[in-house]
């Protein structure tokens, strides 16, 4: 399962003239680390776009999914199953198809190609998962919690900002966590909605790496390496909450 | 499974959010605080029509109408029905990608979920070091797809690729992974059932764990062998948890795109074409984009999701 994790890493620091070495080098003694070099000379505004494309798909997530988890799971409003339901369904949407309605709607808009646009689109993979989280953790904050809030005198927004998102933490981490990844690997809205402005994402710095330059496999390797850092940082920094997000109620007790 | 593989975890989620659901305590009265709710869930629900509604609409209204390129920009395409519909079936392509789609889907799932579940199993025994290789086991999964892609893409390279020196090793001849019609489909597959199997171990790993310890305890005291006990408690008990993993992974696996796309771009000769494939190609891949057969072949591979998905939904209904 984990060799060709190791794989990847061992032939970015494989010399050009290993590369085709037959049988190949198992361990990179004698290695490079030309692959890092290309990567830091022609990959880091792809990898600084990436960055602010997650940020943003992040900030969006959070804003449009907290506020409706909330709604969903303690102001239950008459109509709120029927709207989780459409948020289930949504989820079910091939992707490669969102991409084709998106593109012709961006092609009208003239927002093809922008970072606000692949934002926008990377976060319909996330909201919908983000209001089901929010609804089921939020489900099981305390009644009384909420009371005590109104009683007090504050209206149901200022419960919410100032009780409600306070012990929702662990939530607010497992959907920020998933929501970034998802637009940090994402290849489809990218290669059709932004494969032709400046700004584009490291998913795209890879893919024409592989296009034009399929000799110096170490470099691609390397950008594949640095592009899964983000993964590995945040599954050692969060590892229960990837747990906990794959898991939430796919298994019921 | 695809980057939608990420997108595995999500449906994943709602499952709870059902639960939360049907435990709901008896509903308060309505007054005012039903138009605060509305007003919390505003944001999503225009949020829904103009981005998920919307783009729905236009790709249905693709596939109804013929597309030039210029027609595509000033939005006059003639409505020409169900043309598009006919010439997608009509389409030599159509067989093909319709059976690369069954048969990618259902082995990946196969191997995924045996392999998962093996693995499940193995971990569920909680020895020293148990939960850190748990954790790095799920790497693959969140690995972005055109990494773990072209890794694969290397690693199974006709002339230098690890694979193949690995075979020469045993003596079996090279083989000509990604450029051989024979073997395409057969190379995507295996990276795919790669990247699957974190999100099912991870699934099945917490089914096991809400088995309780005294059934087997049990079967113990009457004498069961392991395989036994496999067989006859663990796997009828864990097959509710089975069944939902299962179906999560059709709706997944269905629309793999990136990895296909990565490696064979659905080749050669469309040995590795799949609906998701084919219809990205149709719309993007060629200098002359045929807008309207890629949203049929489209929409058709949303009907084929949307059976799966509903299934999914009334099993879990049933669970509750």
């Amino acid at each position: 399962m984990l060799f060709p994790i190791y794989w990847m890493i061992n032939v970015s620091l494989t010399k050009d003239t290993d590369m085709r070495a037959d049988p190949p080098h198992l361990l990179p003694l004698d290695g490079t680390l030309e692959g890092y070099r290309a990567v830091i000379e022609q990959q880091m505004p792809y990898l600084g776009t990436s960055l602010i494309v997650g940020l943003g798909t992040v900030a969006l997530t959070l804003a449009l999914s907290a506020p409706a988890g909330f709604a969903l799971a303690k102001l239950r409003p008459k109509g709120g199953g029927a709207l989780s339901f459409v948020l289930l369904i949504a989820q079910m949407i091939p992707g490669i198809i969102m991409a084709m309605g998106f593109y012709a709607i961006y092609l009208r808009l003239g927002v093809l190609n922008t970072v606000p646009g692949l934002i926008l689109a990377d976060s319909t993979i996330a909201v919908p998962f983000g209001v089901l989280i929010f609804t089921a953790f939020m489900s099981g904050i305390p009644d009384e919690l909420i009371n005590a809030a109104l009683i007090d005198g504050a209206s149901r927004w200022r419960t919410f900002v100032s009780v409600i998102l306070p012990v929702s933490r662990n939530a607010i981490v497992t959907v920020s966590l998933f929501a970034f990844l998802w637009a940090w690997s994402d290849f489809v809205f990218a290669s059709t909605l932004d494969g032709g402005g400046d700004a584009q994402p490291i998913t795209l710095g890879i893919y024409q790496y592989i296009g034009n330059n399929n000799q110096q496999w170490n470099a691609i390797m390397a950008t594949a390496v640095v592009a899964s850092i983000p993964a590995t940082l945040l599954l050692i920094i969060a590892q229960r909450y990837v747990a906990a997000g794959v898991t939430a109620g796919a298994v019921k007790d | 499974m695809a980057h939608d593989v990420m997108t595995r975890a999500s449906a994943a989620a709602s499952a709870q959010a059902k639960a939360g659901a049907g435990a709901r305590p008896p509903r308060r009265r309505r007054g005012a605080g039903h138009w605060t709710a509305w007003a919390f869930l505003a944001p999503v629900v225009v949020y829904l029509v103009a981005f998920y509604a919307y783009p729905l609409y236009r790709n249905l209204d693709l596939s109804l109408r013929h597309y030039t390129v210029r027609s595509f920009v000033q939005g006059d395409a003639p409505f020409s029905g169900l043309d598009n519909y006919r010439t997608v079936f009509a389409d030599p392509t159509f067989g093909p990608a319709l059976l690369h789609t069954l048969v990618f889907t259902f082995v990946s799932i196969a191997f995924q979920f045996a392999i998962g579940l093996a693995l499940a199993v193995f971990f569920a025994q909680n020895f020293r070091l148990s939960a850190t290789l748990r954790a790095l086991f799920l790497v693959p999964w969140l690995l972005p797809l055109i990494v773990s892609a072209s890794t694969w893409t290397w690693m199974l390279n006709s002339d230098s690729g690890i694979v193949n020196a690995a075979l020469e090793l045993i003596h079996v001849d090279p083989v000509n992974w990604l450029t051989s019609p024979d073997w395409a489909l057969t190379s995507v597959i295996i990276a795919n059932v790669w990247i699957g199997i974190p999100f099912n171990l991870v699934v099945l790993y917490s089914g096991l764990q809400a088995i309780p310890a005294d059934v087997y305890e049990a079967a113990a005291i009457d004498g069961a062998t392991g395989w036994q006990r496999f067989w006859r408690i663990t796997f009828p008990l864990l097959r509710p948890v089975s069944a939902i993993t299962l179906l999560l992974g059709l709706v997944y696996t269905l629309k793999v795109f990136d990895i296909i796309w990565i490696m064979t771009k659905g080749g050669p000769a469309d040995a590795s074409t799949t609906f998701a494939t084919w219809s990205y190609r149709l719309s993007f891949g060629n200098l002359l984009p045929e807008f309207g057969p890629g949203a049929a072949v489209g929409n058709l591979l949303i009907i084929m999701a949307l059976f799966f998905g509903l299934l999914y939904i009334r099993f879990q209904r049933r669970q509750a």
